[in-house]
């Protein structure tokens, strides 16, 4: 599974980090950056519910 | 709608979601047809500045994005400190008063307002005229025209902060817009800083001591789940939290939407110029989405409800909230554990006639 963020589209909202703090982080702007791109196990299952919360859509999966 | 106007309400979680995430429904509040749900609500916000709540796209980018970084998780993880003083003060006060006390009075509405005046930078020794202007503002009784003064008091307040803040800035968020300001344009917006600190009190009050009430409520009245929750607090207190968002879902006047062009949602055409309200209540009950969705189970965990919004206007300050609503749950059931309701549940007096729901007072004794 391969995570990308489509960063102009963030609002900041955090949801993503809430949902999986091993995956996403905010940056000092408060927009959203990646810890990594490749989440595996359990950060795999909480990347794929952070896609689903984000208000805005700006982050995008794809299944390898 | 209050101008005889119909418009469409949607109820699907899946609907809601789709309409305010949607470019093609504007925001705007003073657009043709957008739903007018208070009576005064177009001519009041035609005579103000205009608050990102308001704003469509880039305009509304543009407002929002010098603003995030103050509500990134970390950064409202370093808050913490200054929140449980502001909480164990208010709840000193609390314990100060004869018995039974209102609990919104001692703590619903001073936490948050105590939160604002941080976030704004109030001086200290303003802050009690602060919280008694924002506490009398939102109380039951109040007539019209004097909430029409006393918001023209605290516009004045906010207005000679934001001056004085940018003769001799400080450490905090108005201030901070300011340097930037400075820095990016040469000068600062006022007009617009006005209605940042308008719209951080105004969003962030009532909502605020309106699920604080509500959740001491309900942990008063269900001592089981309570006890469940307390067990873990560090844990569970955040679940508890998501599911009282979803459960009371205290909104949805934040949700409507008038559409631009012609849209198909759900099977229905929603034609231009036609207003939406997107039910964030009855998203957060769809038993499609949320199993058993009438049922409160604090123990739930589900976080993809809508009770802050969905779209880019969801709410900016969630995190915060979330973080204030933890520390006065956990603060106040382990500094007053033999907290409970001093009256009947049947005599408590939810506030079904107001836009935010909550609780007018919760009488406690202790
Ligand atoms: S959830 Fe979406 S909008 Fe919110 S910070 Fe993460 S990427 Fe940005």
């Amino acid at each position: 599974m391969r995570i990308t963020t489509h960063a102009e589209r963030c609002v900041g909202s955090g949801q993503c980090v809430l949902t999986e703090p091993a995956v996403f982080s905010q940056d000092d702007d408060g927009v959203v950056t990646l810890l990594t791109d490749r989440p595996e196990g359990p950060a795999a299952e909480g990347a794929r519910k952070a896609v689903f919360v984000c208000p805005t859509r700006s982050l995008s999966l794809m299944e390898d | 709608m209050q101008d005889g106007n119909p418009a469409w309400m949607l109820t699907r979680y899946e609907d809601v979601r789709s309409v305010l995430a949607d470019p093609r429904f504007s925001a705007d509040r003073l657009a043709p047809g957008f739903p007018i749900l208070a009576p005064g609500q177009r001519e009041g916000l035609s005579r103000q500045p205009k608050f990102m709540l308001s704003m469509d796209g880039k305009e509304h980018n543009d407002a929002r994005r010098p603003v995030i970084s103050e509500f990134s998780v970390r950064r409202v993880a370093t808050m913490r400190p200054r929140i449980q003083q502001i909480v164990d003060e208010a709840i000193d006060e609390l314990l100060k008063q004869p018995q039974p006390a209102d609990l919104v009075k001692w703590i619903g509405h001073p936490v948050p307002a105590m939160m604002v005046a941080e976030l704004v930078g109030a001086p200290l020794e303003q802050q009690p005229y602060f919280r008694d202007l924002t506490s009398r503002i939102l109380a039951k009784g109040v007539t019209w025209e004097e909430r029409f003064e006393i918001s023209k008091t605290l516009r004045k307040f906010m207005d000679e902060l934001i001056q004085s803040k940018a003769e001799n800035p400080g450490d905090d968020l108005l201030s901070r817009q300011i340097i930037q300001q400075r820095e990016e344009h040469g000068e600062v917006n006022f007009e617009g800083l006005s209605a940042l600190a308008h719209l951080l009190l105004f969003a962030g009050h009532d909502s605020s001591a309106g699920l604080i009430s509500l959740g001491v409520y309900t942990f008063l009245t269900n001592p089981e789940q309570r006890a469940a929750v307390m067990a873990e607090p560090k844990e569970r207190i955040p679940l508890a939290i998501e599911e009282m968002l979803r459960f009371y879902s205290i909104t949805d006047i934040g949700a409507a939407r008038v559409a631009l062009e012609d849209v198909e949602i759900g099977g229905v055409t929603i034609r231009a110029g036609e207003g939406v309200i997107a039910s964030v209540y009855a998203a957060n009950h769809d038993p499609e989405v949320f199993e058993n969705p009438g049922e409160l189970d604090l123990l739930r965990g589900d976080r993809h409800h809508v009770a802050f919004g969905y779209g880019p206007h969801q709410c900016l300050a969630q995190n915060l909230s979330r973080l204030e609503l933890e520390i006065v749950f956990e603060t106040l059931f382990r500094r007053i554990p033999t907290l409970r309701l001093a009256v009947d549940v049947d005599e408590l007096p939810f506030k079904y006639d107001s836009v935010v729901f909550g609780l007018h007072a919760l009488p406690v004794t202790w």
